[in-house]
């Protein structure tokens, strides 16, 4: 049995490739790229929105790709609940969209940033961390101008008992601290879920710590845990 | 003719177009009349320096450009070399300097654009960037502001489109206070028989126009790039272009698909003088002509003149020859990216350029005298020696004592850390980054392949201004150090000439000697020189740059698995120097930063020497010898020393030397590496040095987290490896604090 994964290129994605090979490769899915003018994404296991600079990110990110057919398609595919991950400019989209809560700003050093930040497993219940454990730490590269999380107007209590926070940025130890969190981030988010967990969103790039030959394979784990969860309930469905 | 070609040329005309009385009657010569002002636009783009290289072709000449594995030499929009398995690596460098003065965030940015539009024009996708930058003291008038900018713009637009910058270099000296350098490199890959070139052919060919709309932006930033700068430079911000990313990645994936198939003859990127470069280029290469209807070249603007269409430097957008019949097939696949497209012309027999605008001929011009018979210049220059070494040696008297040294080295701009810079630059993009900022050379995979490409850009332009002959070749040699030390063979080069006014003979004999010893070197390490570039005129009032042959470089590994980094990576090892450090302070970096003095000449340079330490190093990384490796440039021993533990691992050494301890740890001398290996392998490391004759040194050990050095037994210098590291890592953040 082979996952079905399509990634959806919008105009200025750059990371759609190396979403699609981590699709094929970690996920070992097997995996479409497909057009932001496409009404019909078909029957997939999961929906990956990659990073990049949708329409050259020139207004706030993500707000004009959350417009094109794809995502009218992602927004209907989500309710029925399907399984969405999106990566960097992936989750700025999904914010936009309204399928995640709350908005991605400026990064607080008002600069892009790019380097390898820790960040702390916090839920085992969506399907990209299903099977690893709370407190886990992974190290992965960020690379974002815009990865400051805000919590719309008193929303973040409820985002927090409601187990939506996925993933926090944490020191090397998994402890949190000042100087941990590259961008600012509210309450050190650097991934979210939905309500029901089956919309996920973080703003490092996993699908490139996915290769020791690239210094890291913490990402993989998350693509791995990712094609568990999705196979799994292929077998119960 | 139209009414916008009928003013009256004056010589104050002639002379605002920078085109000399001398050249002006050649002009008169070649079409047997007067030109309209059209036609004046024209000659003036493409006979300035940046365009004709007229003061500097008679020079470029000597450059070796072939070899077994070229497949493109210089004359194209990059230079292409084989790889094997059916691939070519498709690189070249080039300067952005004029513009990036004045305005540092779009100077810089449509730098980027313009190399990498060289890049995919040749059918290859990019795969990596490289920057290396040259500003002037960071106390200088508006240079927080610049660094700032520039830093900004290079990473604005690499980061948006999605290629990697993983390399380049920073150097501050006050010869740049006024003229700061932004020299970038791109690196691509392609099928070589999907590399296409700017020939057109084919008479009744129809000749495509596609991209970004032609806007007033950037007339004239040929000629602005060929002239020194003065008080009114600001005043020239209408010539500096304006760059998008977002354009300019739909206009790649559009041309990479178009030229997966075979319905394009040529294409060619419109870069310095846009439109006129690119039509009368391709014209040229294969000896046809073009008639364009200007009319029907996509505007931003309404009442746009057929000279602001011809001049334009309106970025991202490029000129295509087309199959006859298959102009709809082309056209179709930039609608699909959303790029603008049209057919503006076609490819006559006539070898002449004919320009209609609203049914009127505006120009019409023979090819030959603009590009093939433009002027080339031998122009007066003077030999450039080396200058004399410091007369009895330096005196160390009143020298800080050596942690101070090399804590004050390792704070100094030219020699913290960089990653205030690099963290602004999306280095992991594409997932093929093996190496990013940080090691001697850039390493990429390549997927599908066990092959990998390591990627360098290097010179020191101390070197080149005490001595333009040997600093130059001392570029190339580092390049290939370099390269050597992450385990990669040097395939090719590229170079970027950046040097003040050529019509000063002392200026022009440094740009002689600089390609004098590019060539030397080139010839030994057997790496032609492929593409490049030159920058001439890089001065304002009367006060030079540096001179500053930049020379970047692509080396191949056979198996990137075996890729050697430059930091220690196990306790225990066994550490070793490569090489002889002989009592070379000349233009050093501890001369200039520690002591405040910048004389005498720079380190001997035995060629022959430094091609089999850089052989050396690829044959024990192949055969997986070596833990780490890294060379000895800038600050010498300590300095190098101190970088080897950026992954926190320190060093117990001790150095037997009849040398001052101070001139050992400084000195610069050539072809150094410090190597580190398991004491298992020390016999065959050993023997393999001894086999190419290149003098080692066993040091000491990996140890620890302090950085401890003994001299002759005694102690210099013991310190935690993570105070110097918290030094070198907060300085460049100090730098520009306040007014950036």
């Amino acid at each position: 049995m082979t996952l079905q994964a399509v990634v959806v290129r919008f105009p200025g994605s750059n990371c759609d490739e190396d979403a699609h090979h981590a699709a094929a490769t970690l996920l070992g899915a097997e995996a479409r790229l497909v057009s932001h003018d496409t009404a019909d994404l078909g029957e997939p296991d999961i929906v990956i929105l990659p990073g990049g600079f949708s329409y050259g990110d020139y207004l706030r990110c993500g707000a004009m790709a959350r417009f094109t057919k794809a995502m009218d398609f992602v927004a209907r595919y989500a309710e029925r609940g399907g399984a969405v991950l999106g990566i960097c400019n992936g989750f700025q989209i999904l914010c936009e969209a309204g399928l995640l809560p709350g908005a991605l700003v400026q990064n607080s050093g008002l600069r892009f940033v790019c380097k390898d930040v820790y960040i702390r497993v916090e839920t085992s219940r969506t399907f990209l961390t299903g099977g690893v454990p709370p407190g886990t730490v992974l190290r992965m590269p960020i690379a974002h101008g815009d990865g400051n999380w805000r919590a719309p107007e008193g929303a973040l209590d409820g985002i927090v008992s409601r187990d939506q926070v996925l993933f926090r940025y944490v020191n090397a130890a998994g402890e949190r601290e000042e100087g941990a969190n590259p961008n600012g981030s509210l309450d050190d988010v650097a991934g979210l879920s939905n309500e029901r967990g089956n919309v996920v969103a973080l703003m490092p790039h996993p699908e490139r710590a996915g290769d020791a030959l690239l210094g890291g394979t913490d990402g993989a784990v998350l693509f791995q845990a990712a094609a568990r969860s999705l196979l799994s309930k292929l077998v119960r469905s | 003719m139209a009414s916008t070609s009928t003013l009256e040329i004056t010589p104050e005309l002639v002379d605002e177009h920078g085109i000399t009385p001398e050249e002006y009657e050649r002009i008169r010569a070649a079409l047997g009349r007067e030109p309209n002002l059209v036609e004046l636009g024209i000659f003036s783009a493409l006979w300035s320096e940046h365009c004709s290289y007229k003061s500097s072709k008679v020079f470029l000449r000597e450059f070796p450009t072939k070899g077994p594995r070229v497949l493109q030499g210089p004359g194209e929009n990059a230079g292409a070399v084989d790889i094997g398995e059916g691939l070519a690596v498709v690189f070249k460098m080039e300067s952005h300097n004029h513009p990036s003065f004045i305005e540092p965030y779009q100077g810089a940015a449509t730098g980027v654009g313009g190399i990498l539009r060289d890049v995919f024009t040749m059918g290859a996708r990019p795969i990596a960037l490289l920057d290396p930058l040259f500003f002037g003291r960071p106390e200088a008038p508006r240079m927080h502001a610049l660094v700032d900018g520039v830093v900004r713009g290079v990473g604005g637009y690499g980061n948006c489109i999605g290629i990697p910058t993983v390399g380049g270099s920073v150097f501050f000296h006050p010869a740049y206070d006024q003229n700061i350098l932004v020299n970038v490199m791109a690196v691509g890959l392609v099928k070589h028989d999907r590399i296409f070139r700017a020939k057109a052919s084919g008479i009744g060919n129809p000749v495509l126009y596609a991209g970004s709309k032609t806007g007033r932006d950037g007339i004239h930033g040929a000629s602005m790039a060929s002239d020194s700068f003065d008080e009114g430079s600001a005043e020239r911000r209408p010539t500096v272009q304006v760059g998008d990313p977002f354009v300019e990645k739909l206009l790649l994936e559009a041309v990479l698909e178009v030229l997966e198939g075979d319905a394009v003859v040529a294409i060619q990127d419109m870069g310095a003088a846009g439109l006129t470069s690119s039509s009368f280029e391709m014209c040229a290469r294969g000896d046809v002509g073009m008639r364009l209807d200007l009319s029907k070249v996509p505007m931003r603007e309404t009442g746009m003149t057929p000279y602001e269409l011809m001049l334009s430097e309106s970025q991202e957008r490029m000129l295509l020859v087309a199959h006859a019949g298959r102009e709809e097939e082309v056209a179709a696949v930039f609608r699909k990216w959303g790029v603008d497209v049209a057919v503006i012309g076609e490819v006559t027999g006539t070898s002449r350029m004919t320009l209609v605008f609203g049914g009127e001929v505006v120009a019409d011009l023979p090819i030959g005298p603009l590009v093939d018979e433009a002027p080339v210049y031998t122009r007066p220059f003077v030999t450039i020696d080396s200058k004399p070494a410091i007369e009895g040696g330096i005196a160390l008297d009143g020298a800080p004592d050596d942690l101070t040294a090399l804590k004050t080295l390792i704070a100094s701009p030219n020699l913290c850390s960089r990653s205030w810079i690099t963290e602004q630059y999306d280095w992991s993009v594409r997932t093929d980054t093996v190496f990013g900022p940080g090691h001697d050379a850039a390493v990429m995979r390549i997927k599908g392949s066990r092959k990998g490409l390591a990627l360098t850009a290097d010179v020191n332009p101390r070197f080149v201004m005490a001595d333009p002959q040997r600093g130059a070749s001392h570029a190339v040699a580092e390049a290939v150090l370099n390269l050597a030390c992450v385990g990669a063979e040097p395939l090719a080069l590229t170079d970027c000439l950046n040097f003040g006014n050529p019509e000063r003979p002392e200026i022009l004999g440094q740009l002689a000697a600089a390609v004098k010893g590019i060539s030397v070197a080139c010839s030994v390490f057997e790496t032609p020189v492929v593409s490049g570039n030159v920058s001439l005129y890089n001065e304002t009032e009367g006060s030079g740059i540096l001179p500053t042959p930049t020379v970047g470089m692509v080396g191949l590994l056979e198996d990137v698995s075996r890729a050697v980094p430059s930091a220690f990576r196990s306790e225990g090892d066994v550490i070793a120097l490569f090489g002889e450090t002989k009592d070379e302070l000349g233009a050093s970096a501890y001369l200039a930063t520690v002591l405040g003095r910048e004389e005498g000449t720079c380190p001997g340079l035995d060629l022959l020497a430094a091609k089999e330490v850089s052989r050396l190093l690829v044959e024990l990384s192949r055969d997986g010898f070596l833990s780490s490796a890294h060379d000895l440039s800038e600050g010498g021993f300590a300095v190098s020393l101190f970088e080897c533990t950026s992954a926190g691992r320190g060093a117990e050494v001790n150095v037997q030397t009849a040398l001052l301890p101070t001139i050992f740890l400084y000195s610069e001398s050539a072809s150094r590496a410090l190597v580190s290996f398991p004491a298992a392998h020390s016999r065959n490391v050993l023997e393999a040095a001894k086999r190419r004759g290149v003098a080692t040194t066993l040091l000491g050990r990996v140890a620890g987290e302090s950085l401890r050095i003994s001299v002759n037994q005694e102690p210099v210098i013991d310190v935690p490896v993570s105070e110097l590291r918290d030094i070198s890592q907060s300085a460049f953040a100090k730098l520009m604090e306040g007014n950036a």
